[in-house]
């Protein structure tokens, strides 16, 4: 097809405003929503098991992530993404998959600059603007107390 | 019953904090990456201030499994390290308090590379 840039814009932005948002956000709540419910049973089956809280809450998070590691490595992962959009991106099943994908992608480059820094690509600036918010909430929790 | 009551709670809160982005998605321009930076600094933000910990004692995974919840165990480690051993606690506490999920991630995706093949570029 040939086009022009500013038919191409037309063309996109047509494109673009046919996805319906409730139905986007039916799909992101349905997802969404069950895998919380999927997190909170594995929560209730550590608890079960005897594991202490501190421990469950670490390795609920933690199976979360090996499943979404998994599906990704699997190219499973993207396909339930298409579908689910915001309903797999917001739980860590997201931050999961935005790690395990560029490192997939990027193993031609190479384990050091590829896969070693790639895997930052979305899960740096979330670490980094998360723990500096962290810090910053610290130092004013510090300061309100002990002044 | 309250066992199902949690479950329900979870999914409907969980759920609710997806359709959120899923807006956000939809009707401005904030990519995908932004919103999850957006995420973890709100929960930070709104465990700071008290409304997000009453939130998880309601919903439970249905708000900490959000990223949302990542940015609440970052500032609920920072308090607890404040309290443990003060200021510096400020630079320990986050990290510490996150440090399994962001582990796992890390080695998961590694053996990922290591143990799949990898995808061809587009």
């Amino acid at each position: 097809m040939n086009m022009d840039d500013k038919t191409y814009k037309k063309y996109v932005e047509k494109r673009a405003t046919k996805s319906n948002l409730s139905a986007d956000c039916a799909r992101a709540f349905l997802i969404g929503g069950f895998i919380c419910t999927l997190g909170q049973g594995l929560f209730d089956i550590y608890t079960m098991l005897g594991m202490s809280e501190d421990n469950v809450k670490a390795l609920v998070p933690v199976s979360l992530v090996f499943l979404a590691a998994l599906l990704t490595s699997l190219n499973v992962f993207d396909n339930i993404a298409k579908f689910a959009g915001a309903g797999t991106l917001v739980p860590i099943t997201g931050f999961a998959n935005a790690v395990v994908s560029p490192a997939l992608d990027t193993k031609a480059e190479g384990f050091i600059l590829g896969v070693g820094a790639k895997i930052f690509t979305v899960a740096g600036p979330v670490i980094l603007y998360g723990t500096l918010a962290s810090t910053i909430y610290g130092i004013i929790l510090y300061v309100v107390r002990y002044f | 019953m309250d066992k199902i009551l949690d479950y329900i709670w979870a999914f409907a809160i969980g759920g609710g904090l997806c359709v959120i982005a899923q807006i956000l998605i939809d009707k401005t321009k904030l990519t995908p990456a932004r919103i999850l930076v957006l995420y973890v600094v709100a929960g930070v933000i709104l465990t700071g201030i008290g409304l997000y910990g009453p939130l998880v004692d309601f919903a439970g995974c249905g708000a900490t499994v959000p990223l949302t919840g990542f940015g609440y165990s970052l500032a609920e480690g920072v308090k607890k390290a404040i309290d443990e051993r003060g200021l510096i606690g400020a630079l320990t506490g986050g990290l510490t308090a996150t440090s399994a999920g962001v582990t796992a991630a890390m080695v998961f995706a590694w053996l990922a590379a290591v143990l799949f093949k990898g995808k061809p570029k587009g």
